[in-house]
């Protein structure tokens, strides 16, 4: 099965969001990067169906150089090759594009990625690369099991979930419990170093979009404690000063 | 400026998110909806309440279950016959896989986590909630036609409009647009959708296990609120994974989120930053969740919970 897994290079989640440069750039300054959460399940999946059946899983990021250490690391955790779009993710739209362009070039039975980034959590991306390929998309999906060129899924739908029974090839936005994620181990981090990364300029360079700034929210007040023993004063408080029963 | 709103529908009724779609495309402009699927035209004219004009409405069985290929065919079909500007929806699991599909087939600039109405003085610009909650970007949109995902609880529901004209919507959906067939949906029955709802009160490994959960369901049920749950909880199968409210779970807006016996880890805090009011039941003062709350009490939850219950029932009488 040859499966092609995208995946986003994002702020850790734990990470301070800070803007720079008038709020126009995000603050890099002191961030740690890593494969976006949902993506890396997407990849332990792929890294799972190749072991069940052989094949070939290529990871694939549109981003910049600095983008490199999280590919090999995807590298490291199970992919045997990686493309690099050599561009800044600008939008969905641009993004999309650069994913179809390099999907055309090879028969792929499987295109994985997470449900969404975690920077701009569009969820967009999987749809609109099916649509250019002209492919079925499932998001979310929280179960894939590949049987030949038939694939059960499960993709959660708000209060529940649904089972689908769905015919290779198509895109995939990916999500938990789909796998575990997968640390690398020793021999994976070693072999990551010479497994091909092939760097491309993008094929289209148009946008939909801009952004003109950024901004953070409102810094939050000081919490109201409340005595255990005095739960009416809570019910109080919600109803006179926040106004929400 | 023509608008297209696309409705989705549970257990026959417009979803409240819906409403805040429908509301939001109507400070905009002339609202048509879209719906699909069996549902009554006495429902779909309520629109009319929310500032919709017009409804169509494909009643086609097929669409009855969210395929995604079908809707976004149907969805970009009605785009073209309103000639519509703008399509806004709310932003769903189903919506989201159907909009990124019908931007590339409309060529529409797409724009998803929508919190506020656009400035349109310079251009088109959107203010979006980014980095799950924790920031806003505001976007410029370059295409003609646009598409707007709201984000949840961003817009409060109007109610002071009349009654929409239902109109049937006739398409030919290609067969071939249904070769993903839906073996088994299962759905929590008759609760409030988690993603929807105005009062969220989830629990976390504090509750000790899943047999604990009747009162989080008490209190659930006193404030007509959904029930919500943390990464670990969802993790053990103390309850289901659509209940996991968080960084890679749900992530909720809703005017008051209560919780339990959680301590607040960052991932979690991703998931419920957009909350109006958080209030944080712990027995550890420590807990970090107490600084991201607007009210706290520390203690054990087996004693506070049914006491906050009877308070509320009594309150709320």
């Amino acid at each position: 099965m040859n499966i092609l897994v995208c995946i986003t290079h994002v702020p850790d989640t734990t990470s301070r969001i800070a803007f720079t440069n008038n709020n126009t750039e995000f603050d890099k300054n002191g961030v740690q990067f890593i494969i976006g959460p949902y993506d890396d399940y997407a990849l332990a999946r792929a890294v799972e169906l190749k072991e069940q059946s052989g094949g070939k899983i290529t990871v694939l990021n549109v981003g910049e150089a600095d983008s490199d250490p999280t590919i090999r690391k995807a590298l490291a955790i199970g992919a045997d090759e990686a493309i690099r779009v050599n561009a800044f993710p600008s939008d969905s739209f641009f993004v999309a594009n650069q994913i179809a362009a390099i999907a055309k070039e090879e028969n792929y039975d499987l295109i994985l990625m997470g449900r969404e980034s975690i920077d701009f959590n569009g969820g967009m991306v999987h749809g609109m690369v099916g649509e250019l390929l002209g492919l079925p998309s499932f998001s979310p999906v929280m179960q894939l099991e590949v049987d030949g060129t038939n694939a059960k899924i499960t993709r959660e739908i708000e209060g529940g979930k649904e089972k689908l029974d769905v015919s290779l090839p198509f895109v995939a936005g990916c999500q938990e419990p789909i796998a575990e994620w997968k640390i690398p181990n020793m021999r994976g981090i070693m072999s990551a170093r010479t497994k091909p990364l092939n760097v491309v300029e993008p094929s289209d360079t148009s946008t939909h979009s801009t952004i003109s700034a950024y901004e953070l929210p409102p810094a939050k007040g000081a919490v109201k404690m409340i005595d255990a023993d005095n739960v009416s004063e809570l019910v109080d408080l919600l109803r006179n000063e926040a106004k929400v029963i | 400026m023509s608008v297209l709103v696309f409705i989705e529908t549970e257990d026959g009724k417009i979803k409240k998110s819906s409403r805040e779609a429908i509301t939001y495309g109507a400070a905009l402009g002339e609202v048509t909806a879209l719906a699909l699927g069996t549902v009554s035209a006495e429902e779909l004219a309520t629109a009319g309440k929310n500032g919709a004009t017009k409804v169509l409405h494909v009643a086609d069985e097929r669409l009855n279950d969210g395929l995604i290929q079908p809707y976004a065919e149907a969805l970009s079909a009605a785009a073209t016959e309103v000639g519509a500007d703008i399509i806004v929806t709310a932003k769903s699991s189903l919506a989201d896989a159907v909009v990124g599909r019908v931007s590339m087939k409309l060529g529409a600039a797409l724009v998803s986590n929508v919190v506020a109405l656009p400035d349109t003085s310079n251009g088109f610009q959107v203010k979006r909630s980014i980095y799950t909650g924790k920031a806003f970007a505001n976007v410029n949109m370059t295409t003609d036609k646009k598409i707007l995902a709201i984000k949840k609880n961003a817009v409060e529901v109007k109610e002071d409009g009349g009654t929409a004209t239902v109109e049937a919507f006739s398409i030919t959906l290609d067969d071939s647009l249904f070769g993903s067939k839906i073996t088994s949906t299962e759905k929590a029955e008759g609760d409030v959708l988690l993603p929807e709802a105005d009062i969220v009160v989830s629990g976390g490994r504090g509750l000790k296990g899943p047999e604990n959960w009747g009162i989080i369901e008490d209190l659930a049920k006193t404030l007509g609120a959904a029930t919500g749950c943390s990464k670990p909880v969802s993790d053990m199968d103390w309850r289901p994974h659509h209940e996991h409210v968080g960084q890679t779970g749900v992530k909720v807006s809703p005017t008051l989120y209560i919780a339990v016996g959680i301590s607040g880890a960052i991932q979690h805090l991703a998931g419920v930053n957009s909350s109006k009011y958080i209030v944080v039941i712990n027995k550890d003062e420590e807990a970090p969740f107490f600084k991201a709350a607007d009210y706290g009490i520390v203690g054990d939850a087996f004693e506070v919970l049914p006491k906050l219950n009877e308070a509320l029932k009594t309150a709320l009488a």
